[in-house]
């Protein structure tokens, strides 16, 4: 029995380490052959939404859906649907390329792993240093086999934490159509990125986020980046306002 | 069922492929182990002369300070690369990964004891072959009383602030009976005439805590690794 | 419980303060005179300590498996509470041991199986204390592991010393001393409850000012 799901429901999560607010109420969904964008500063909490989507982090109040269930009750199961290329690229780097990719195909129980592993290092352009340990890469290279590598079990919902980090200009450009590849089969890719003029084109949605609340996106149709200054600089006049009204209730 | 133990020995086999690489970690502990070693016996004299009865102590003592040394070198390993959190998110039972990390230790560990059984035998004049099978027996479930604890421990320290020193803080302690048994009934096997009823008690209080803790272990697995 | 509260006050106040003249009034031992009465604070503690182990160790495992907050409120003031009554057993011991046995420090299995039980709990409080954000869970373990292996260390400690003869601790009770005894029990154990009342309430109120903290920034 597999278990997958075609919407992703994100319903008034919160998310808080003692005193710091890293996610506040924040409610989105995602439909499959989407690419939502999430955008923001640092610090706004992208990186803990995209934990909390992959399950590793469990929300402090509310709840993500995938499909009908939400993590608990759809159990391991779940997480074989799930690809997340985090920060840390989670490879080991003793092992070489093929090595690395061959454990986390046997890890995952997939077929074929032999197979697989090959197809997975042909995209990355990584064939003729597939026997090569992993320590020896550059950054770039690193990023596209840690991306392989989320992708190796074909997930429905892809979860990327600044994937353009330390690509060249084709290896990004190679990426964006890889990932409209995969919308185009189904997949639900969710991504925070800084690298607005990659993204510009890419991204069916955005979400803003901003010291871990949701800003409403404008609706305007101007390029990306104008549209992000644009929420961002309307938001940072907010919290003003709410200081005032706090004054005055005193 | 057969998902448990495939991931489990994946987990085990990447574990050794990686140390196999460098192999400091192997390195590094054995000879730590044998330092613990001279040091006892320089400072336990009697007569100008090592003291022979504190051989099993001297033995365990070692093995129980090496395999903290072991734990959290494995696992500064997995904290580095933060690749603990990529075993999390593979679709198997999570007390799968928990027990390929154990295999891996104690095969770290039983090369440890493999070095240290006969160096101690050989400082100290100790009758390693009198009762062979009861010496493993005793070694097999002391180590897998250490390192079933000590791993669910090193693996929940990985994100903990003063990890190096909680661990043992938190492991000593709880495996004090496993020492107990183990230097007592090293001792019962390393007399002039060897006690077997002996040896056999602390055995099978060593397989009892074994069943114990490892259940533990494998039921707090998941809900200390999820945050 | 807030209503029963002060009753139980008034109570434990009137049991101490009667206790040093029903203590007083017990009976005297012949052979080891006033240092004997050392037993009737000695024991009731460890009784207690060994009943907050076990609280705390519930308290716990309900924490790790249903991520029950207020379990792991109960389970903190259950923590200290052992370190507190551990700490007054292993200061009357000794004190009593020196009278009773002539040495300070005697390898029995019941002090020593006391003796590391307190320190586990030591180890709990260090843990909570320093081990960063997280580390709740990580206490509840060690609380967790230290109560199951209470048993494993009272057999090894037990059996460490065959070579050596036994020394008991346990007296048997004089039908005067009995009353006395039993009058100290009730008092600390209703000093005991009211302590944990006191320090979970403590918590209680610490987690409500992290969630007013929390909810400023909505």
């Amino acid at each position: 029995m597999v278990f997958d799901f075609d919407r992703l429901v994100v319903d008034d999560v919160s998310r808080h380490f003692g005193r710091r607010r890293a996610l506040s109420r924040v409610s989105l969904t995602c439909g499959a052959g989407t690419i939502l964008g999430l955008l923001g500063p640092n610090g706004a909490g992208k990186s803990t939404l995209l934990a909390i989507l992959s399950t590793l982090i469990a929300p402090t109040s509310g709840q993500v859906r995938y499909g009908a269930l939400d993590a608990r009750s759809a159990g391991p199961m779940l997480r074989g649907r799930l690809g997340l290329l985090g920060h840390d690229l989670y490879l080991y780097p003793e092992l070489t390329a093929r090595e690395n990719l061959e454990f986390f195909a046997r890890l995952y129980g997939l077929d074929h792993p032999r197979e697989r592993v090959d197809r997975a290092l042909a995209h990355a352009g990584l064939d003729d240093r597939a026997d090569d340990a992993v320590s020896g890469f550059s950054r770039g290279m690193r990023q596209r086999l840690a991306l392989e590598r989320a992708l190796l079990h074909g997930p429905r919902l892809l979860l990327l934490d600044e994937p353009f980090t330390g690509l060249d200009d084709a290896s990004g450009h190679a990426l964006v159509s890889r990932l409209r590849g995969l919308r185009g089969e189904g997949a639900m890719i969710i991504a925070a990125t800084h690298d607005l003029d990659l993204a510009e084109g890419l991204l069916d949605e955005v979400a803003i986020l901003r010291e871990g609340r949701l800003l409403a996106v404008p609706r305007s149709s101007g390029p990306l980046r104008e549209r992000y200054r644009e929420t961002i600089t309307a938001a940072a006049s907010v919290p003003a306002a709410a200081a005032g009204r706090e004054e005055r209730a005193r | 069922m057969k998902q448990f133990l495939r991931v489990a020995w994946v987990v085990m086999r990447k574990d050794l492929t990686v140390e196999m690489r460098s192999r400091e970690i192997v390195y590094t502990t054995v000879f730590f182990a044998a330092s613990c070693v001279l040091v006892f016996a320089f400072a336990l004299v009697r007569e100008g002369r090592p003291l022979e009865d504190a051989s099993a102590g001297i033995l365990w003592i070692s093995i129980a300070f090496a395999g903290t040394l072991g734990l959290g070198r494995t696992f500064e390993r997995e904290r580095h690369t933060e690749t603990l959190r990529a075993l999390m998110l593979a679709p198997s039972d999570r007390p799968a990964i928990y027990v390929g990390k154990l295999l891996g230790i104690l095969v770290l560990m039983a090369v440890v004891e493999a070095v240290l059984v006969p160096m101690v035998g050989l400082l100290f004049h100790a009758p390693i072959f009198a009762r062979p099978h009861w010496l493993a027996a005793l070694l097999a479930a002391g180590t897998l009383g250490f390192a079933s604890v000590g791993t669910l421990f090193a693996a929940m320290l990985v994100r903990a602030r003063s990890r190096d020193v909680l661990l043992p803080v938190l492991l000593y302690p709880i495996t004090i009976p496993v020492i107990i048994a183990g230097v007592r009934g090293t001792a019962a096997i390393f007399q002039a005439t060897p006690d077997e009823p002996m040896a056999r008690f602390w055995v099978a209080l060593l397989v009892f805590f074994d069943a114990v803790f490892v259940t533990l272990s494998l039921w707090t697995f998941e809900p200390l690794m999820t945050e | 419980m807030s209503r029963a509260f002060v009753p139980l006050v008034l109570i434990a106040m009137v049991l101490f303060a009667s206790a040093p003249l029903v203590v007083a009034n017990a009976p005297f031992e012949q052979t080891m005179g006033l240092v004997q009465k050392i037993f009737y604070y000695h024991v009731p503690s460890a009784m207690l300590m060994f009943v907050s182990a076990l609280v705390c160790g519930i308290a716990s495992a309900v924490y790790l498996f249903r991520r029950s907050a207020e379990a792991d409120r109960v389970a903190v003031a259950a923590g200290e509470l052992v370190v507190l009554f551990g700490l007054i057993v292993l200061v009357t011991g000794p004190l009593w041991a020196r009278k009773a046995w002539g040495v300070w420090w005697e390898w029995d299995a019941r002090l020593t199986s006391s003796l590391l039980l307190w320190m586990m709990f030591v180890a709990y409080l260090l843990v909570r204390r320093f081990g960063g954000p997280g580390s709740e869970k990580l206490a509840g373990a060690m609380a967790l592991f230290g109560m199951a292996n209470v048993p494993f260390v009272y057999v090894s400690v037990n059996y460490w010393r065959t070579l050596h003869p036994k020394t008991s601790v346990v007296m048997t009770l004089a039908p005067g001393m009995r009353g006395a005894f039993w009058f100290c029990v009730a008092a600390f154990a209703i000093l005991y409850v009211l302590l944990l009342t006191l320090r979970k309430r403590l918590e209680d109120r610490r987690a409500t000012v992290e969630q007013l903290y929390l909810a400023v920034g909505e």
